[in-house]
């Protein structure tokens, strides 16, 4: 019996990945999923079939972001049912893969949640990435996690907007949860990052089994940073960089900023300033992956959803 | 001062400030970048002041994209064996640029090389500023390295010392007369951070003006510098058939470069949460703690002896001293 109105009602999660080596670099998502490959017991859970994977096996080899194009951006509509076979780009072909092994996108069968472990150069911490406003299943989840590592923070960036939405590779799955920890140096692995993104998973999976027991959680309210914008490094005719982040806006992610603020010092010092009309909450500060993507940092505004009583069909 | 005790120095006629060695160091590489056009942009005015040292700025490797390297480590290219030898159309890229930039500012070891060479460097360890040069007694190195202790005392510098012989010289800053790497951090591949770029440009700003000032004829008085001599490095433990690394740096030891580890210190945190401790006998200063290009040579960080070196008084020869040095080397070309 529900104790709640309105619970919603959501299948047992019982297939679920974690996945490392999206990005070959970000060393702490390649090492604990090598690891839970090689012994997998810290990740089972009772009526859960947990599975490691590396995603993108090549660009962890080389220790590079990618082979021929970023695999968290390869899983359009179109890349997935592109024919083509080997003469594909190398992540099209993985996308493909991995939609076939833990997908189809979008069909009865996917698997039901995916993590996927990331870093970043950004001072960010812990961070949760939510595709999805509505999808109460991940945000009782993320309230779980918070609530569980306190006093130790972990923010969640909401990110469903429409032009700076893009296809991660864990949007296979029918609860897809991105999992950033910073900041962390591409190449390096620190260990205070991979422990932090351990526990992290640890309280994911004791919440699925939680959750698959028949636990029902109550209705709550989740504090989200949802992407409004992206902003680009001041550039020169030529397309190269003419100012850094600003000191005092380096490694201040999630902290406000607010019009007038410094935002960037070009190299011979001269200060840039924020010229928006509200406060706003920037993240992704310099993250190295973002210069070829045009993106000095990613504009969030503060908002608080609201997550219905969940509870298992 | 007594004049006797000051040596005197051939004058660094030529300059040459290099960025980008390792493409995704980017303070350097943007640095030069912003000299070149900073260059460009100065227009003449009629009473033309002389270039105040003349200087070389080189971007090490125009064609990189944002990666270390292409093929191999530009900066270990600058050995005697591979500036020389035969080349074929498998050469690696970067062998055939070390010896274009062997030309440009060298030969290495010829009387026509460079004076100074600075190759600017990032690295992930916590190092702050750090000059890195093969000699504990290159009088030049070590004064400029006074001279940036004394302009720029917020900031952390170290002196290291690589003991290694100008044959087996393997980098860049090998190729001049004299030369160091400029190496400061901590900084992420691939990113340029304001702090550490500032400090960047005012250790290259400070380097040249003492060069300037030391070509002008100012004396530099004796002193200590605290220098750095690695010793030797350490791996990360392996797994014995992948190869793939099984611990990694400490929390207490990450970021702790140049604080002493003693006998019994902790190293590595295995993944399963064991603690591995320094064995070595003798306490000693780590540096490179968990530098990422590193990870691929086998080094987890590096370890350095401290000694004070006593640097002499020094200031630049006159027309005369260089004329008669120039004409004991031509004779002793000729035996």
């Amino acid at each position: 019996m529900s104790f709640y109105s309105n619970s919603a009602r959501f299948n047992e999660a019982r297939r679920v990945a974690v996945f490392g080596g999206t990005h070959g670099n970000e060393m702490s998502g390649v090492t604990l999923v090598n690891l839970w490959m090689k012994n997998s017991a810290e990740i089972q859970r009772k009526g859960v079939e947990t599975k490691p994977f590396i995603t993108n096996p090549k660009a962890v080899d080389t220790c590079t972001r990618y082979v021929d194009m970023d695999l968290n951006r390869a899983f359009t509509p179109e890349n997935l049912s592109a024919p083509g076979g080997d003469d594909l780009p190398y992540e099209v072909q993985r996308a493909q893969e991995i939609n076939r092994m833990f997908g189809p996108k979008g069909s009865p069968e996917a698997y039901d949640v995916i993590f996927d472990l990331h870093n970043t150069t950004s001072n960010m911490g812990c961070t949760l990435i939510l595709e999805s406003s509505k999808d109460h299943f991940n945000l009782q989840m993320m309230t779980y996690i918070k609530k569980a590592i306190a006093p130790d923070t972990c923010l969640v960036l909401l990110n469903e907007h429409p032009l700076l939405k893009y296809s991660t590779t864990r949007s296979v799955a029918k609860h897809p949860v991105g999992l950033e920890v910073g900041p962390q140096p591409q190449g390096v692995l620190r260990s205070n990052i991979f422990e932090a993104m351990r526990v992290i998973i640890k309280h994911a999976l004791d919440f699925i089994q939680l959750f698959n027991e028949g636990m029902e959680f109550p209705p709550c309210t989740v504090e989200v940073f949802q992407v409004s914008e992206r902003i680009d490094y001041p550039r020169d005719a030529n397309g190269n960089i003419i100012a850094m982040v600003h000191p005092s806006l380096q490694d201040c992610d999630w902290e406000p900023l607010n019009p007038g603020d410094p935002m960037f010092q070009t190299f011979d010092g001269k200060t840039i300033h924020y010229q928006g009309s509200s406060t706003i909450y920037p993240t992704f500060i310099n993250e190295a992956a973002y210069y070829e993507k045009q993106q000095a940092f990613v504009i969030t505004r503060r908002e608080t959803l609201v997550a219905s009583a969940i509870r298992k069909a | 001062m007594e004049e006797d005790k000051v040596l005197c120095l051939p004058r660094l006629s030529q300059v040459a400030v290099c960025g980008g060695t390792h493409g995704n160091e980017l303070s350097g590489v943007y640095l030069v970048r912003e000299l070149l056009k900073a260059k460009k942009n100065v227009t003449k005015q009629e009473d033309e002041e002389e270039e105040a040292v003349p200087l070389l700025m080189v971007l090490s490797h125009p064609l990189q994209q944002c990666f270390r390297y292409i093929d191999t480590d530009l900066n270990r290219c600058f050995t005697h064996a591979s500036l020389s030898g035969p080349m074929s159309g498998m050469t690696p890229y970067e062998i055939i640029r070390a010896r274009q930039l062997n030309t440009m500012l060298g030969p290495k070891g010829s009387h026509g090389a460079v004076d100074l060479v600075c190759d600017l460097h990032n690295t992930t360890a916590n190092m702050g500023l750090c000059l890195i040069t093969y000699s504990d007694c290159d009088w030049i190195c070590l004064h400029i390295f006074r001279h940036l202790q004394k302009q720029m005392p917020d900031i952390p510098l170290r002196y290291i010392h690589f003991d290694v012989s100008n044959k087996e010289s393997y980098s860049l800053d090998s190729v001049g007369k004299h030369g160091f790497a400029m190496e400061i951090g901590p900084q992420p591949h691939g990113v340029v951070r304001s702090n550490i770029y500032m400090a960047m440009k005012a250790g290259v700003q400070h380097m040249l003006d003492w060069v300037q000032s030391f070509n002008s004829g100012s004396t530099f008085e004796e002193g200590f510098v605290d220098v750095f001599t690695m010793v030797k490095h350490i791996d990360y433990p392996r797994d014995s058939e992948t190869r793939t690394i099984t611990a990694a740096i400490h929390p207490q030891l990450q970021d702790q470069d140049f604080c002493l580890l003693r006998p019994g210190g902790p190293l590595f945190q295995t993944f399963s949460g064991e603690t591995l401790r320094y064995k070595g006998d003798e306490p000693l200063y780590p540096f490179f703690i968990n530098e990422c290009a590193y990870y691929e040579k086998g080094i987890a960080l590096s370890l350095a002896r401290k000694r004070q070196v006593m640097v002499p008084a020094i200031r630049v020869q006159t027309e005369q001293e260089q004329q008669a040095n120039n004409q004991r080397f031509a004779s002793e070309e000729e035996e």
